[in-house]
């Protein structure tokens, strides 16, 4: 490309016939480091679900399988109840990505919008809550839920448990606050003389110009409830309400090789399908975040 | 301009001789806006009230109990602090995560920047490395463990098996107590790193290729440019990015909860792991909650170090 910006290494450098070859080399480097260090395993992990169990444990191992054999996943599928588990994180995932979005939309807006009284004060706590690492209090967090205040109920080993907190996110929660700022005030001042109620404000003037942010805010979401270990190993104790990474930490103990390997490749499945088919929108926002934070 | 049914009265409508006083009806109309504002606060509110705030503040109202779930608390002064304190596992603990931390940091910091200006200098597949760099970053954080878990194995994971492959001398990875620690840092850079490259990435496109050209007519060669530009330039995110990760790789649970159990030899029980089992193995949540209060300080020092960087930096854009 001949108007690439200027970067390191100057274009004219790049042009002369030994920087064409440092570059090819360096480019052939970086392709095989990448390739040997970021896809390989994935490969290995793909592949290894499709080994006998003797050719999994072979020296030196083969690096084709000797037939693709696909009963480590149908094994896995039945073996460790694994629609049961990829079933509960959905739930957990679904649920939590649409109370925050609902919950959390509506308090960065009244904050935003709205003028509740003390809403310094209250969104100073939230922003404090960033400063509080979560992994932290997790273990008095755990003591709330499993004996709510004044009403007394335990939401271990039920779905709730995972949405509530999940809207105590104070992350997503300043990230639609801030984009609701940026509203230009005429808009909302026009549909205000219009006669439109707040409710009707947010969902039809607010909400389509905030598509962007909200397909942010719900990549988050779900990704975060997707991956986390920690809060879901300490609420769900019963085994069929378990999501699939508490599941397969707690299964993997007894459970052949092989199948453990293509259990850990359906769980992967979903989480990497999403980033594939959103890669640019989720690629673009981890650089945008970053230059501006 | 759209009509709406019920259009309210004009803007600045006169008013009646006979209302009943404006004073009072401005009061009734701002206790309608509050309420509404309060309609659309109240969720998210309970939300944070019950699960940021409370535990807060009950992490360290029990650090000072004796606590059982299901008897009445009862007070213990400091003692949970003692006992947590003369635990053998505690300096352990601190000791295996601030290494974890420095050695994450370390290499953390300088595969992630590297890879970044290689990968900003190269003008094909550009999107593959992208995605490739991000990939680990999507698979759940309990598979890439296992799957390193497995990579570890000594006898037929892949580790050792390439070892072998090329003749070289195989070793114990996270099974043995002085190679643990350090196996579990590549894990958990592995399943993190790109994140922090596509940072980086952006952060150096951002140079202004003039300052790489008059570097370039003074006679800086390639590593005087690195070292007078390209950091001086990004200096700015790298330390965003280390003190995020600091906070982040202080929390470390998940890799050594399921690839080592914290053995062998206690040689990676990490803070969190051990807060994790005073509370479910030990059922002794005083002693949890001190732990709590400890790691809770040392890590809202060093967030408090990163909003306020973030903040300076936010006024001036």
């Amino acid at each position: 490309m001949s108007t690439a910006p200027r970067t390191l290494v100057s274009p004219a450098a790049l042009a002369r016939p030994r920087g064409k070859a440092v570059y090819w080399t360096v480019f052939t480097g970086t392709l095989l480091l990448f390739t040997l260090a970021f896809l390989f395993p994935v490969y290995w992990m793909a592949t290894g679900a499709m080994k006998s169990p003797d050719e999994v444990a072979r020296t030196p191992p083969t690096l084709v399988p000797d037939s693709w054999r696909l009963d480590g996943y149908t094994d896995a599928w039945e073996l460790m109840d694994l629609p049961v588990h990829l079933g509960n994180t959905v739930i957990q995932a679904a649920g939590a990505w649409l109370l925050q979005l609902v919950l959390c939309t509506a308090a960065a807006y009244a904050l935003s919008r709205l003028r509740p009284a003390f809403g310094k004060v209250i969104l100073g706590g939230i922003l404090a809550t960033l400063m509080v690492p979560a992994q932290a209090l997790v273990v008095p967090k755990y003591l709330t839920v499993a004996d709510l205040p004044l009403i007394h109920t335990s939401l271990l080993n039920d779905p709730l448990g995972i949405w509530l907190p999940a809207v105590a996110n104070a992350f997503n929660l300043y990230l639609l606050k801030r984009f609701f700022d940026r509203v230009p005030r005429d808009v909302l001042e026009a549909a205000e003389i219009d006669g439109a109620g707040p409710l009707r404000i947010l969902w039809s003037v607010v909400l389509p110009m905030s598509r962007p942010v909200l397909g942010v805010v719900s990549i988050f979401a779900l990704v975060a409830v997707w991956q986390d270990f920690l809060w879901p190993l300490m609420v769900f104790s019963d085994t069929d309400k378990q999501p699939i990474s508490v599941a397969l930490v707690q299964l993997s103990q007894n459970i052949p090789l092989t199948v453990l390997i293509a259990a850990m490749v359906i769980a992967s499945i979903p989480m990497v399908v999403m980033f594939l088919v959103f890669q640019r929108h989720i690629i673009a926002g981890i650089s945008a975040g970053s230059t501006k934070g | 301009m759209r009509t709406a049914e019920h259009r309210p009265a004009p803007p600045l409508p006169p008013p009646p001789v006979t209302a009943p006083g404006p004073a009072r009806d401005r009061r009734r109309r701002r206790l309608a806006e509050q309420t509404r504002a309060y309609a659309f606060l109240a969720g998210g509110l309970l939300c944070f009230a019950l699960f940021s705030w409370y535990p807060a503040i009950r992490a360290v109202v029990i650090a000072f109990q004796t606590y059982t779930p299901g008897s009445p608390p009862e007070w213990a002064g400091t003692a949970n602090f003692t006992r947590v304190l003369h635990d053998p596992e505690f300096a352990a603990a601190w000791r295996n995560t601030f290494t974890f931390t420095g050695l994450a940091l370390l290499i953390g910091f300088a595969v992630p920047f590297v890879l970044a200006l290689v990968l900003n200098e190269l003008r094909h597949a550009r999107a593959f490395f992208r995605v490739v760099v991000y990939l680990p970053v999507m698979i759940p954080p309990v598979v890439s463990a296992l799957l390193w878990k497995w990579f570890y194995d000594p006898g037929t994971g892949l580790a050792n098996q390439a070892l072998r492959l090329l003749h070289l001398p195989t070793s114990n990875w996270s099974n043995g107590a002085d190679t643990a620690l350090l196996s579990l840092v590549v894990v958990a850079t592995w399943a993190t790193m790109g994140g922090t490259v596509l940072i980086y990435l952006a952060a150096l496109q951002s140079i202004p290729g003039e300052l790489y050209e008059a570097a370039e007519l003074d006679g800086a060669g390639l590593f005087q440019r690195i070292r007078h530009v390209t950091i001086p330039q990004t200096r700015f995110v790298i330390l965003m990015l280390m003190l995020l990760q600091i906070i982040a790789t202080m929390q470390v649970f998940t890799e050594p909860f399921v690839i080592t159990g914290g053995g062998p030899e206690n040689a990676t029980v990490t803070v969190l792991y051990l807060i994790y089992k005073y509370a479910f193995l030990y059922n002794d949540f005083g002693g949890a909650c001190a732990l709590s209060v400890l790691l809770l300080l040392l890590l809202g020092l060093f967030s408090a170090v990163y909003l306020r960087l973030t903040r300076t930096d936010g006024e001036d854009a």
